[in-house]
């Protein structure tokens, strides 16, 4: 009797001590019971401040997560802090956030040369740097910043999907290129070329690029109208696309016109540069276009619809940016959830890299995101799709970057 | 009984023995931060010397701190040299492009110098972006923070703050002597009245071109320090905003005022970090509130302010 009540007590006792001790070990900073805490950046203020808009949509889907009791129990507590798009600011404010108001970790901080300050830092301290907010190619590399993760298809993705698409279908292509002259329009230029492979140089008949200072780009378009091309990859923001757009249906050149999906809003780009001089452009897409009529009854669209009103009321349901937050935002809960209770930085880490064919609601049908131990680029998959003179027809298959 | 210059005296050195403790009661987080207001007090000062002391008006020394910053950056980067030497290159390169931009501002007074030099800080992040192959384009350079030599047991946020600190305290002493003596009252001279001075013997063009060399070096050595700091460069780090930050830390903090270096600098770097906290909607229009506060109640800066009551106290006692 004794001696099985000493054995009891000392099971008890270990079973304790473990529960203690695993209790000690999961103990991640910001996340206790009943709260996950995460931290972020936007520009609020400053240059880029029309992206601020992403950063307060992600403040309302949480607040709608939560609102819906969270994620196995816990509540999100957002953290969002402006850097006016400044780089040494990035640096302050995510030091403030990982070292004062201790997160579990940063996610979908915004912009490429403000997310490239913090990225040495965060991988340093082990924090788990989740689905940033940029294009740029270098943040899908495991070996050397396994705390990082992209999140949207990148420039040099989308480039090669149109090299796949003009090999494939136009018959003796001579491509005209214009590019914004800094990365973003490198980025998309280099994923274009490395798609076309040898044929680049023999295909690209011209390579014209504009700063985004210029106040036109009317002989950049003539230019290329008398290169002879057949094929205009216009690579620029929506300002000069609506130029672009209209020069050269003014001038009588058409060419198959691939416009960068920077660039595919309906309302900000083709609306301003005419209907019918959009005509036939193509575009790849991933997200689906809150301007464009075909989804109009679309599920998703509806249910995003009803938590913009809401809860982002102040919100522009016309702005894709908005479509973006909602989609990244879902994204983070899928991961959050899968990390089950293990919130520790390793495994939070570990989950995001562990996605398998994840459909979003606010991705074009077909489109999963996944990733791997070694695949730290969610989304890769885009569709082509064709102007018709309303909106934009989903044509073709779904291009994979990813499968080689 | 003391004077005003023992007290002085005993104020700075209680200030500066203040500033060697911080490091061992502070987190790293917080230290990052006064190494920054101490890059961001060198810069005030050299603009102090040039705005407050000698009447020409700078928008543009956001693009001399840059300037410095890239000096490091590209030193360390692409050449591999040891970061201390960097910061001295990086002195010397502004004072020179500082001294030649001068010559030419000399025949510009007052807001037309501004607008020049606000050309100056338009055109730097444009620049940085041309010449990519040395810059790194808008992705701008990654760098690595500099440990402790020697052994020392101290993180690196510590180590670069005492490194802030020790070229704060020399270039503060410097700019002390400097203008304390001829060279300084005719760098107020020529503020104070052009014609007098000159009449006087004063070589206006070469003190006014000096001046702005050494004001563009104090802001040039401030970049550098930043580079490592930060341990990133990029063009939009250093854009207009950051020039007119600049202007509103050396009225704050106080014209013509060596110790108001240190608080404008102070209010730069932290007034905008409790706006946001007061207001995520707002925080511009709270900090607007906070600069026009500030210069209602002390119109003369915080220094001038503190001076005025320092003054205002001492005749009390020598009434009583």
């Amino acid at each position: 009797m004794t001696r099985r009540s000493i054995v009891i007590l000392a099971l008890v006792a270990a079973l304790g001590l473990a529960a203690l001790a695993g209790s000690v070990s999961a103990q991640t900073p910001g996340v206790t019971a009943t709260e996950i805490k995460v931290g972020n950046t936007n520009p609020y203020s400053g240059p880029a401040s029309a992206y601020g808009t992403i950063g307060k949509g992600l403040a309302a889907y949480f607040k709608k997560v939560n609102d819906e009791g969270g994620i196995n129990g816990r509540k999100i507590n957002f953290v969002t802090l402006d850097d006016g798009y400044s780089p040494p600011k990035t640096v302050e404010m995510v030091r403030r956030l990982v070292e004062q108001e201790q997160v579990a970790f940063v996610f979908q901080t915004l912009g490429t040369p403000t997310n490239s300050a913090i990225h040495k830092y965060l991988n340093q301290q082990k924090v788990p740097h989740l689905f940033v907010a940029t294009g740029a190619t270098k943040w899908g590399d495991p070996q050397n910043f396994p705390w990082t993760m992209g999140w949207q298809p990148t420039y040099q993705t989308e480039g090669k999907i149109y090299a796949q698409y003009v090999l494939k279908n136009v018959k003796d292509p001579k491509i005209g290129i214009l590019y914004q002259n800094d990365d973003y329009g490198k980025d998309y230029v280099k994923g274009l070329k490395d798609g076309l492979g040898d044929a680049a140089k023999k295909l690209i008949v011209l390579e014209q690029t504009h700063e985004v200072t210029d106040p036109t780009i009317d002989s950049q378009i003539a230019n290329l109208k008398n290169s002879g091309a057949n094929v205009f990859y216009n690579v620029t923001i929506p300002k000069f696309a609506v130029q672009a757009i209209k020069k050269s249906h003014d001038i009588g050149w058409r060419p198959l016109h691939l416009l960068n999906n920077v660039s595919a809003s309906v309302d900000v780009v083709l609306k301003p540069a005419g209907l019918e001089a959009s005509k036939d452009l193509l575009t790849a897409l991933y997200l689906k276009d809150p301007t464009d009529p075909q989804w109009k009854n679309d599920q998703g669209m509806k249910d995003w619809l009803a938590f913009m009103q809401k809860y982002y009321p102040d919100g522009n349901t016309k702005d894709v940016f908005n479509v973006y937050a909602y989609a990244v935002a879902q994204g983070l809960v899928h991961v959050l959830k899968q990390c089950g209770n293990d919130l520790s930085r390793t495994n939070i880490m570990k989950q995001a890299a562990s996605i398998k064919d994840l459909s979003l609601p606010l991705l074009l049908p077909g489109i999963k995101v996944n990733t791997g131990p070694n695949d730290f680029y969610p989304i890769e998959q885009e569709q082509l799709a064709k102007f018709d003179g309303e909106r934009w027809v989903l044509f073709g298959e779904i291009y994979d970057a990813g499968k080689k | 009984m003391t004077g005003p210059g023992a007290w002085r005296r005993a104020v700075v050195l209680a200030s500066v023995a203040a500033a060697c403790a911080l490091p061992f009661v502070l987190s790293n987080f917080r230290l990052f931060q006064f190494t920054q207001v101490f890059i961001y007090a060198i810069a005030l000062l050299g603009l102090n010397i040039l705005t407050g002391f000698n009447g020409q008006i700078s928008l543009g020394h956001g693009a001399f701190y840059g300037l410095g910053a890239y000096t490091t950056a590209i030193m360390i980067d692409k050449w591999s040299v040891a970061y201390g030497w960097t910061i001295p290159v990086a002195g010397l390169l502004c004072l020179v492009v500082g001294f030649l931009f001068g010559i030419p501002a000399l025949r510009l007074e007052g807001l037309y110098l501004a607008l020049a030099t606000f050309a100056l800080a338009l055109a730097v992040p444009q620049i940085l972006k041309y010449f990519e192959h040395w810059t790194g384009g808008s992705q701008g350079i990654v760098l690595s923070k500099p440990d402790a030599p020697f052994g020392l047991k101290l993180s690196s946020d510590q180590w670069l703050y005492f490194v802030t600190l020790g070229v704060l305290v020399v270039l503060f002493l410097l700019a002390a002597n400097l203008l304390a003596r001829r060279t300084g009252r005719a760098i107020v001279a020529i503020r104070d009245n052009p014609i007098a001075a000159q009449a006087m013997g004063i070589n206006n063009a070469l003190y006014k071109s000096l001046t702005f060399g050494v004001s563009a070096a104090y802001t040039g050595v401030a970049g550098a320090l930043s580079a490592l700091a930060i341990a990133f460069v990029a063009p939009d780090a250093f854009n207009v905003f950051l020039s007119i930050t600049f202007l509103v830390g050396i009225v704050i903090g106080g014209l013509a005022s060596i110790s108001g270096a240190i608080f404008g600098a102070l209010f730069i770097q932290f007034v905008p970090n409790w706006a946001q906290d007061i207001s995520k909607a707002a925080p511009w229009a709270i900090y607007g509130i906070f600069l026009i506060l500030f210069m209602y109640a002390m119109p003369r800066g915080i220094a001038g302010s503190l001076r005025l009551a320092w003054g205002r106290l001492a005749r009390l006692r020598a009434a009583r």
